[in-house]
C-alpha cells in the first residue's frame, strides 16, 4: 500500500482526490489531505456568489462527509511548515509529523500585491478566499465607494462583487486595455463601454504610487498626480505561486515563481509532485482551473497504471460572463498580425465584439476575442483545437450565416476532440456513453462521463454530439401522441389521408390501442378536421369542449359568443344586432384584443338561439372556440390613414375569410398592416403582412401570449398573389408537421433548418410539395361552411345543447353577480 | 367586489353501491346519451352523469360535479381509458376520474360519488338509495 499526502485542499487538490478514488481504494492507496483554510475545498470560480447568496456550503466541492466515506482522512485548519525529503515527512504547526510515500504540492497561489505606500493599511484587501470576502463584506457596510486594482478577470469579478454590495465602484488598470491577457484594444474597448453602463467607473493606464488616508484608505494617489477618493481598495493584481515550503526543502523553483515540474508533473524529487497555481510547466503558470485538473489527473495516472501520460500544456481558452457581459478568447487571441488575418465585427450599440484571427493561407482558425455574444465559442474553440476546415467565407463564423450553406459542426469534430475542458472529456467519451451505456439524455450523459458539469460552458455541445449520436443509433426520441397511438401527429395525419379514414374509432381499431382518451381525441379531431373539414359536430364527443359546443367555456358553465368580424370592420346596423341579442340573453360585452365583440354569460341551452339570431344578421361563427384562424387584425391602412401605403383592412378581410374555420394543431392569429408603423402589430402573429413601397412583405412564426417572439420575415416586397400563394403552403406544411398544441414560433424553434428551412419548402418549393400543399389549402377554404349555421338549421343537432337530457331546465347551479352594471360569473369555488 | 358567495350550497353527492338501490329511476332513452360521452340528468335536485361507454359496452353513472373547481360539467367530458381504467376528464382542467371508482387519477384531490346504471329495453336506470 501507498501513502499519498497532498498539501493543500483547494479545488485541484479536491479534484486529485476525486480523481484517485475512482480508480484506487484505500487499501491500495491511503491519503491524507491537510487544508491551511478552515473549510474543505470549495469552488473559488464562483467565489463571488457568496455576495449575493451568502452560503459558503453552496460552494464546497462535496461536505466533510464526501471525505469520510471515501476513506480519505482531510484535516484542516492545519498548517504544513515543513517538509523532510530524506525521512520523506512532513511537520505541521502543531508539530504534528506525517510520512509519505508521495507528496503532492496543491499549495496554489495568493494573490500578487504590488509594493504600493500604504497597503499594509487596514480597508485594504485581496480577493482569494472566504475569509476575504466576509472581511470585504464587513467593511463595506461602512463604506460608500471602492476601488480596484487590477483589471483583469479576477478584478472585474471583484468589481461585480463590490457592486453588488452597492458600493460606487472604480477599476484601476496599469496596462493600458482591461483584461490584457485576453483581450485585444478593440475587445477592451467595448467591454469598458459596457461596464461604465452597468455603473463601473474605470480607470485604465493607471499608476497607483500611494494610498493615503489617516489609519484606513481615503485617496488614491496616481503617478501623474491625479487622485481618486475611496474608502477601501481591493487589490488583484495577479497570483503569486505558493511555493515557499518547495523552495526551504530545496525543490527547484522558477526565478519569478512556482515549483518546477517536469511533464509528468514531478519536481526534482521524483516522490514529490506539484500540481495546479503552484506548478511552473514550461516555463508557464497556469491560474485557471482546467489545467489543474488536467495535472491531478496526470499524477493519478502515474500513482494507478502505466503508460503514463503526459501533461502537454494547456489551451487558455476562456469564457465567462462579467456583470452579465459574456467575454471569451480562445486559441492564438493576441499575438495576431504576425501570424494572420484577423476578422473583426464590432457593434457598439448591442455590446458586440467579435474578432477572429485567421491563418495566412485561410485555411485555419488561430483564436479570438468574443464579447458581449459568445455564443458561438464552443464552435469556434473547436474548431481552432482540432484545425477544422474553415467555411468558404469565414466572416459567416462571426456573421452567421447569410443564406451560405450550414456547418456541420458536430459531425466534422474529430473523435479525440476536447469537447469538456473542465472534466477532459472528448468526443468520443460522450459518443460511447450514448452507444455503449445506454445514456439518451443529458443527465444522464453527464452522470456517465462528466462532460458539462465544471463550468457548463459546452453543455450545448455535449447536448449536440448526444442527439447526432442518437440519431445515428436510428433512436430519434418520437413524441408520439399518448398511450393509445404509438404515432406522432404527423405520422397520424398521414395515415389518415392516405387511408382516408373518417371517423375516430376506425382510426382507433386500426391504429391504436385501448379506448382514447382526452389527448388523443382532440388531436384526431384536430387532424380530421384540417384534412377533411366535415362538421365538426359530426363527431361532438372527441371534440375539445369549446369545439363541441361551437362556443368558449367560461367559469361556471357558461359559454361566450364571438362573431366572426373580418378585419374588424363592421356595420352600425350589425352593431346593433349584437347589442340587441347582449340585451335579450343578458350577455356580459367586451370588445377584445382581436378587434371582435365577445359576448358573456350565454347558457348551454340558449346558444342555438343566440347564434340564430346572429346568422340571420348575416353573422357567422368567429371560431373563437376552435384550435383554428382566430382573427387577421387590422389597422386602418390606405383608405383613411395619411400613412397608409395600401389598404390593409380589404387585405386583412380577404385573408380572413379565406382561411375561416381552417383547424390547425394550435389556434391561429394573423395582422395585416399598412404601413410600417405597424398599428396591427403583425409582427405578434403567427403570420404578418405589413405593406411597403413595393408591395407586402409576409412575417411568420410570431407569438403573443406567454412567450412573446417576433415575427420573422419570410419574404419581402411580393404581391398579393404571391403572399397568399406563400401563405397557403406555409399554413399547410405547419398543420401537417406540427406536434399538437404547438403554436407557429414553438414549431418552428423546433423545426430542423429553421427559417431556413422554412424558406426553402415555402418559397422555394425545395420539397416540390408546393402544388399539393396549396391544393389541400383550396380543398379546405372550397368545403368551408358556417358551423353556427349548420346547428341552427338542424333540429337533431340541437338537440345536443341542452343541459340535462331529462328535463328542459337551465343548469339551476349556474350563479352570476353583477359588476360595472353588467353581469359576471361565481367566482371559483 | 365581492362574489365569492354567490354559490354556497352544493348537493351532497354520496356514491350508491348496487346492493343499497332503493329506487331506479327512469332517465332516459339510450339515444338521448350521445356515443361514448356523457348526457346530465336531474333526479330530485341532483345533477348526475350518465356515459355511454359505447366502446367497451357499459354504462356509468358519476356526480356531475367537479369537485375541483366545483362546476355542474362532468357530463361534457371526454370519456376514455388509463390503460384498462375508464375515465373521466373535466373539461375545465382536465382533472380525471375512475368512472368504476369515483377515484382522482391526477392527485389526491376528493373522489366522485358513483351510481349504478341499468339498460333495459333501450331505457337507461340510475339507481339511489332514497
Amino acid at each position: 500500500m501507498k501513502k499519498v499526502v497532498i498539501i493543500g485542499n483547494g479545488m485541484v487538490g479536491y479534484k486529485f482526490c476525486e480523481k484517485l478514488r475512482t480508480v484506487a481504494t484505500a487499501e491500495q492507496i491511503q491519503v491524507v489531505v491537510y487544508g491551511e483554510e478552515v473549510l474543505p475545498a470549495y469552488d473559488r470560480v464562483h467565489l463571488c456568489e457568496y455576495f449575493t447568496n451568502g452560503s459558503a456550503d453552496d460552494l464546497l466541492m462535496a461536505p466533510t462527509s464526501w471525505y469520510a466515506e471515501n476513506q480519505i482522512e482531510l484535516i484542516t485548519g492545519e498548517l504544513v511548515t515543513s517538509i523532510n525529503r530524506e525521512e520523506k515527512t512532513i511537520s505541521t504547526h502543531k508539530n504534528n509529523v506525517e510520512n509519505y510515500d508521495y507528496l503532492i504540492l496543491a499549495t496554489g497561489s495568493r494573490p500578487l500585491v504590488p509594493p504600493i505606500e500604504g497597503v499594509d493599511r487596514n480597508g485594504v484587501f485581496v480577493y482569494r478566499t472566504i475569509e476575504d470576502l466576509d472581511n470585504i463584506i464587513d467593511y463595506a457596510k461602512n463604506a460608500t465607494s471602492a476601488a480596484v486594482l487590477g483589471g483583469g478577470l479576477l478584478g472585474l469579478e471583484a468589481a461585480k462583487a463590490l457592486i453588488d454590495l452597492e458600493l460606487d465602484t472604480h477599476v484601476i488598470e496599469f496596462s493600458d486595455r482591461l483584461m490584457p491577457r485576453q483581450l485585444d484594444e478593440a475587445g477592451s474597448d467595448l467591454l469598458k463601454y459596457s461596464l461604465e453602463q452597468l455603473g463601473l467607473k474605470i480607470h485604465l493606464g493607471i499608476n497607483t504610487r500611494s494610498i493615503q488616508g489617516n489609519g484606513k484608505p481615503e485617496s488614491f494617489l496616481f503617478q501623474d498626480g491625479e487622485q481618486l477618493k475611496a474608502d477601501m481598495l481591493v487589490i488583484s493584481c495577479g497570483i503569486v505561486p505558493r511555493d515557499e515550503l518547495a523552495r526551504e526543502c530545496g525543490l527547484e523553483v522558477g526565478t519569478r515563481g512556482g515549483v518546477v515540474v517536469n511533464d509528468l508533473m514531478q519536481t526534482n524529487d521524483a516522490h514529490i509532485f506539484a500540481i495546479g497555481e503552484v506548478a511552473l510547466h514550461n516555463g508557464m503558470i497556469y491560474g485557471l482551473v482546467a489545467p489543474g485538473y488536467e495535472m491531478a489527473d496526470v499524477v493519478v495516472n502515474q500513482l494507478t497504471s502505466t503508460p503514463e501520460k503526459l501533461f502537454a500544456g494547456f489551451d487558455m481558452s476562456t469564457k465567462l460572463k462579467l456583470i452579465g457581459i459574456e467575454v471569451a478568447s480562445f486559441g492564438n487571441a493576441l499575438d495576431l498580425e504576425k501570424i494572420g488575418t484577423p476578422i473583426t465585427y464590432k457593434n457598439l450599440k448591442q455590446g458586440i465584439y467579435k474578432r477572429i484571427n485567421i491563418s495566412k493561407d485561410g485555411s485555419q482558425l488561430l483564436g479570438g476575442i468574443l464579447v458581449g455574444d459568445s455564443k458561438d465559442y464552443n464552435m469556434l474553440m473547436q474548431m481552432s483545437q482540432n484545425g477544422m476546415a474553415l467555411p468558404p467565407n469565414a466572416e459567416d463564423l462571426i456573421l452567421g450565416a447569410r443564406g451560405g450553406e450550414g456547418m456541420d459542426m458536430v459531425g466534422s469534430l474529430p473523435d479525440d476532440a476536447q469537447v469538456c475542458s473542465c472534466e477532459n472529456v472528448t468526443k468520443a467519451d460522450i459518443v460511447t456513453s450514448v452507444k455503449e451505456k445506454g445514456c439518451e439524455d443529458l443527465a444522464s450523459v453527464k452522470g456517465c462521463c462528466k462532460a458539462g458539469t465544471g463550468c457548463g460552458a459546452c453543455t450545448p455541445m455535449v447536448n449536440d454530439i448526444l442527439q447526432q449520436t442518437l440519431l445515428s443509433l436510428g433512436k430519434r426520441v418520437r413524441n408520439v401522441i399518448c398511450e393509445h397511438f404509438d404515432y406522432t401527429r404527423q405520422e397520424l395525419f398521414d395515415l389518415v389521408k392516405i387511408k382516408n379514414i373518417k371517423s375516430y374509432d376506425e382510426l382507433l381499431d386500426q391504429f391504436g390501442a385501448g379506448d382514447g382518451c382526452e389527448i388523443c381525441k382532440p388531436a384526431v379531431a384536430s387532424i380530421m378536421a384540417s384534412i377533411f373539414n366535415e362538421l365538426i359536430v359530426k363527431q361532438d364527443t372527441i371534440q375539445d369542449t369549446n369545439d363541441r359546443y361551437l362556443a368558449n367555456i367560461q367559469k361556471g358553465g357558461s359559454y361566450s359568443v364571438v362573431p366572426r368580424i373580418p378585419g374588424g370592420e363592421i356595420t352600425p346596423e350589425k352593431l346593433i344586432v349584437i347589442g340587441q341579442v347582449a340585451q335579450k340573453y343578458g350577455l356580459y360585452t367586451k370588445i377584445t384584443g382581436g378587434q371582435r365583440i365577445d359576448l358573456f354569460g350565454a347558457r348551454l341551452n340558449d346558444l342555438p338561439k343566440i347564434w340564430g339570431e346572429l346568422v340571420k344578421a348575416g353573422f357567422e361563427s368567429g371560431h373563437a372556440y376552435g384550435k383554428s384562424l382566430r382573427t387577421v387584425k387590422s389597422c386602418v391602412g390606405s383608405t383613411w390613414c395619411r400613412y397608409g401605403l395600401h389598404d390593409s383592412v380589404s387585405f386583412a378581410i380577404e385573408v380572413e375569410e379565406r382561411y375561416r374555420g381552417l383547424r390547425s394543431p394550435h389556434k391561429l392569429k394573423g395582422g395585416v398592416s399598412g404601413c410600417r408603423r405597424e398599428c396591427a402589430e403583425a409582427q405578434s402573429k403567427d403570420f404578418g403582412i405589413i405593406a411597403t413601397e413595393k408591395g407586402w412583405n409576409l412575417y411568420v412564426c410570431g407569438n403573443g401570449g406567454a412567450n412573446p417572439q417576433h415575427a420573422q420575415l419570410l419574404a419581402g416586397d411580393i404581391d398579393k398573389k404571391t403572399c397568399v400563394k406563400y401563405l397557403d403552403r406555409f399554413l399547410m406544411f405547419y398543420i401537417r408537421t406540427a406536434e399538437p398544441l404547438n403554436r407557429t414560433a414553438t414549431w418552428l424553434n423546433k423545426l430542423d433548418g429553421g427559417l431556413e428551412y422554412l424558406y426553402d419548402v415555402v418559397v422555394n418549393d425545395c420539397l416540390g410539395i408546393g402544388d399539393e400543399l396549396e391544393k389541400e389549402m383550396q380543398g379546405v377554404i372550397d368545403t368551408y361552411s358556417c358551423e353556427w349555421k349548420e346547428v341552427v338549421d338542424n333540429e337533431h343537432l340541437q338537440a345536443k345543447f341542452r343541459h340535462f337530457v331529462n328535463s328542459e331546465e337551465h343548469d339551476p347551479q349556474q350563479a352570476f353577480g353583477d359588476m360595472r352594471g353588467q353581469k359576471l360569473p361565481a367566482n371559483w369555488a | 367586489m365581492e362574489n365569492n358567495n354567490l354559490i354556497d350550497t352544493y348537493p351532497q353527492y354520496e356514491t350508491v353501491h348496487p346492493e343499497d338501490v332503493k329506487v331506479w329511476f327512469r332517465a332516459a332513452h339510450v339515444d338521448d346519451f350521445p356515443k361514448n360521452g356523457g348526457g346530465c340528468i336531474l333526479y330530485k335536485g341532483l345533477q348526475v352523469a350518465v356515459f355511454n361507454f359505447t366502446r367497451r359496452n357499459e354504462w356509468f353513472a358519476t356526480q356531475n360535479l367537479c369537485p375541483h373547481k366545483k362546476q355542474m360539467i362532468l357530463s361534457r367530458g371526454m370519456i376514455g381509458t388509463e390503460g384498462d381504467e375508464p375515465k373521466v376528464a373535466c373539461p375545465y382542467h382536465k382533472k380525471t376520474f375512475s368512472l368504476q371508482s369515483g377515484e382522482n387519477l391526477n392527485d389526491s384531490l376528493c373522489q366522485l360519488a358513483t351510481y349504478p346504471v341499468k339498460v333495459e329495453n333501450d331505457t337507461v336506470y340510475v339507481g339511489f338509495k332514497f
